[in-house]
């Protein structure tokens, strides 16, 4: 039992390190000064490294090596990771097309199309998105109603999508729709992969309840008004929709979901600093009791991913484990943001007039929605339960019925 | 990055899983529970007769010489069955007290008779309804002669030995006790969980042999109960999913309004809850178990860690594991509520969550030990 590297391990971690200091510079703290960009800076400088990286073949580790990746090992994705995260780089916007478009472009593309459109996608010249959630299709994806109809050798696309990452900025985007709602929900749905510049799409930055639009996580809701796809860029059969989509979000699950904020060191520096009736918070025994509890919850999930990579670490599969990672996180992040508010007793509402929104209120307004996205907490104990304790499925209303008859309302 | 059990090891808890199980599981812990026993002592025989007492002991005083993790294992398959052995009294305290603050002397005479049986051990600190504290101790030692009582002593019935920490004029020590010595009476208590025996334990100018220096006793008493507390975090994770499997087993099988209750969403939600809170334990056990088997300085935050995350993860399972089981649940006939009692009876006997959460907090206060990688 011990934290080290393997030997090879270790040379992959020291290549990783050497690349990384010949290229970028070390965070300084835990700031990152790419953080504060405008979106427009923000792409720029995110292009600039991703091409970086594309050159020296670090982009896309798990990629293989015909479409210009390494074929890294999992470990060695996470080494790589653990490496990058310590220095100050723009990340983000090309996860979704390197983890989930990319992927499925291998899968289902023709060979022509895989030529034109993987080496961009790696390289950072053209981002992609996914397009799947809808107004009322959320942890019910599989009913959503954006129509597809065929006219000759080309599909008519009409409906909404909703909750799309950076839709704003992309160039292409994949896309679930509905082709014949006359059959039963998951049978009746097709896949593409898309030009966002086509006419007929439109992007609307949703404003959250953060009050951010565009920037942040940069949510959109796009709108399909007869937008025309070739039957070229249909990604699997006719009917075929719902098992490509799976399987891209089996890749995205393999991104593990941890909530990203105020955590246990910044709740303790805050009740070791913080003055609290003339003394620190920290002497506040009601305090203490909760920082015990943050604790255990941030100590468990840091050792949990711990034992996950020990396992992939040995060339195993994980365990189930790293199933409560989102879950626990989110709602601890949530927890420990409004504790952080609450430290700023009868004025913790007030927003700093030069600092901006503090790391807690900003934990605490943003918990919510990381409560939802990638899975809700329900649907995330339905995981749990079904699937690691195989417990059976909830008998379900619309089985055996056409989509069309599947009731909506009462 | 190896933060897992060696294969060895894992087939020692594997080994461990398959003995109790053939000796009964939970069977055994219901016949001390039904009969008002003190221990099963012919389940304690075996045990010794696997040479699991003799884990930790050098090889030179006829032991095996083997690390903690070792212990670590065994004692998530304790839990597992509530085994109703002093195992982790003579086991996870006295024979570490020995090994850790014994003499040459003292070791040679008992440690070879902790692997052959003939001895065991257990541990003495409660003197009161309160937290013991260094300076509220009552129980004193003067010129080696030990008088006072200590209360809530875990298997004293089977016991031959024991370590006390007491006070004198300089300061807490940590004293070795013969417990056949006549001037020791020693005296059931009643206790919620009957399947594990507690006593009352009376010295009357009772010989006592120094472990240690004198005055450091409370500090060693600190140290064995951190250590222990690892130990005891697996135990509390071996129950948690012990009751765990109970609940969702009895999920699968009863039908209510015409289908199985595990498949309505406020069972199965309860369960994954149970899942979380069992693999957090579990993650905090192996922060426990390399603090433990590295001697890191980290180690108290690390037990504390353990311990209190195990203790919630084992309090809500035992717990919700009756209140699955609907009316059943409260039954003496059903297993559920030896899980319940044993986990309130682990949660305070090396302290309550309380105590545990302040040590856990006052190690966080002094130390800048960051969660982040």
């Amino acid at each position: 039992m011990d934290f080290n590297d393997t030997p090879d391990q270790a040379k992959f971690r020291a290549t990783c390190r050497e690349w990384l200091e010949a290229n970028a510079a070390l965070k300084e703290g835990t700031s990152n000064a790419h953080g504060e960009l405008s979106l427009e800076n923000h792409l720029k400088t995110s292009k600039e490294w991703q091409k970086k990286k594309y050159d020296a073949g670090w982009a896309m580790l798990h990629w293989p090596k015909e479409y210009g990746g390494r074929e890294a090992t999992p470990i060695e994705r996470i080494i790589w990771g653990q490496e990058e995260a310590k220095f100050n780089v723009p990340g983000g916007i090309f996860e979704i097309g390197l983890g989930m478009c990319g992927p499925v472009m291998m899968q289902y593309a023709t060979e022509e199309q895989k030529n034109r459109y993987l080496a961009p996608m790696a390289e950072g010249k053209e981002i992609w998105c996914q397009l799947f959630s809808e107004p009322s299709a959320g942890s019910d994806v599989a009913g959503l109603r954006s129509k597809a109809e065929k006219d000759g050798d080309e599909w008519i696309i009409n409906g909404q999508k909703v909750w799309t990452s950076g839709a704003h900025y992309s160039d292409f985007g994949i896309l679930v729709v509905r082709h014949d709602p006359d059959i039963a929900k998951h049978k009746g749905l097709t896949f593409f992969f898309v030009d966002m510049k086509s006419p007929g799409i439109t992007v609307k930055p949703i404003k959250q309840i953060t009050g951010q639009a565009g920037s942040g996580s940069g949510f959109n809701e796009v709108y399909f008004d007869d937008v025309r796809i070739p039957d070229s860029q249909r990604l699997g059969k006719i009917g075929d929709g719902w098992k490509v989509a799976i399987t891209t979000l089996m890749n995205e699950r393999l991104a593990v979901g941890d909530a990203r904020g105020s955590d246990i060191e910044e709740a303790l520096t805050l009740s070791k600093t913080k003055d609290d009736a003339g003394e620190a918070l920290i002497k506040n025994d009601a305090v203490r009791e909760r920082l015990a509890d943050w604790f255990c919850e941030a100590n468990g999930l840091k050792y949990t991913k711990f034992r996950t990579i020990s396992a992939l670490s040995k060339g195993e599969a994980p365990g189930p484990e790293a199933s409560i990672t989102k879950i626990v996180s989110a709602n601890k992040l949530q927890s420990i943001g409004n504790f952080g508010i609450d430290a700023g007793d009868m004025a913790g509402m007030l927003i700093d007039e030069d600092e901006g929104v503090s790391s807690f209120q900003g934990a605490w307004l943003g918990a919510p929605g990381l409560r939802i996205a990638g899975g809700t907490d329900e649907i995330l104990r339905n995981v749990i339960a079904e699937r690691v304790l195989g417990l059976p499925q909830d008998p379900r209303a619309d089985k055996g019925l056409a989509f069309k008859d599947i009731p909506t309302k009462v | 990055m190896n933060l897992d059990f060696s294969d060895d090891q894992k087939y020692l808890q594997e080994e461990a899983r398959k003995f109790f199980e053939k000796e009964g599981g939970l069977s055994n812990a219901r016949k001390v529970m039904d009969q008002s026993q003190d221990a099963d002592h012919e389940l304690w025989n075996k045990i010794v007769e696997l040479g699991w007492t003799a884990i930790r002991i050098p090889e030179a005083y006829e032991g095996l010489g083997l690390g903690h993790l070792e212990l670590c294992v065994i004692a998530e398959e304790l839990g597992r069955s509530l085994a109703p052995v002093p195992f982790s009294s003579s086991v996870y305290f006295f024979t570490e007290a020995l090994i850790k603050y014994g003499s040459e002397e003292i070791k040679a005479e008992l440690l070879p008779k902790l692997v052959s049986g003939e001895v065991v051990g257990t541990y003495a600190i409660a003197e009161d309804f309160h937290q013991a504290t260094e300076s509220n101790l009552q129980v004193a030692s003067a010129n080696n002669d030990l008088n006072g009582i200590k209360i809530a002593v875990p298997d004293a019935g089977l016991a031959s030995h024991m370590v006390v920490v007491a006070t004198s004029s300089q300061g807490a020590e940590l004293r070795l006790v013969n417990l056949k010595d006549p001037s020791v009476t020693v005296s059931p208590q009643k206790n919620i969980d009957t399947s594990k025996a507690f006593f009352k334990v009376a010295f009357n100018n009772t010989p006592s042999q120094l472990l240690g220096q004198s005055g450091q006793g409370w500090e060693y008493i600190q140290h064995l109960l951190d250590q222990a507390a690892v130990l005891f975090a697996f135990e509390q994770v071996g129950g948690s999913q012990a009751a765990l499997d109970m609940a969702k087993a009895y999920s699968l099988e009863r039908f209510a309004f015409g289908r199985q209750i595990g498949s309505y969403q406020a069972i199965k939600h309860k369960l994954a809850d149970m899942y979380i809170a069992i693999t957090l334990a579990k993650s905090n056990c192996y922060y426990g178990a390399w603090a433990l088997s590295a001697e890191s300085s980290e180690l108290s935050l690390a037990a504390a860690t353990a311990r209190v995350s195990s203790t919630k993860a084992f309090q809500l399972c035992s717990k919700e594991n009756i209140q699955t089981h609907g009316g059943n649940g409260f039954t003496w006939e059903y297993d559920c509520h030896m899980f319940y009692k044993r986990s309130k009876v682990l949660s305070v006997l090396l302290g309550s969550e309380a105590t545990w959460k302040e040590k856990l907090v006052a190690n966080l206060e002094k130390t800048n030990t960051l969660v982040k990688e």
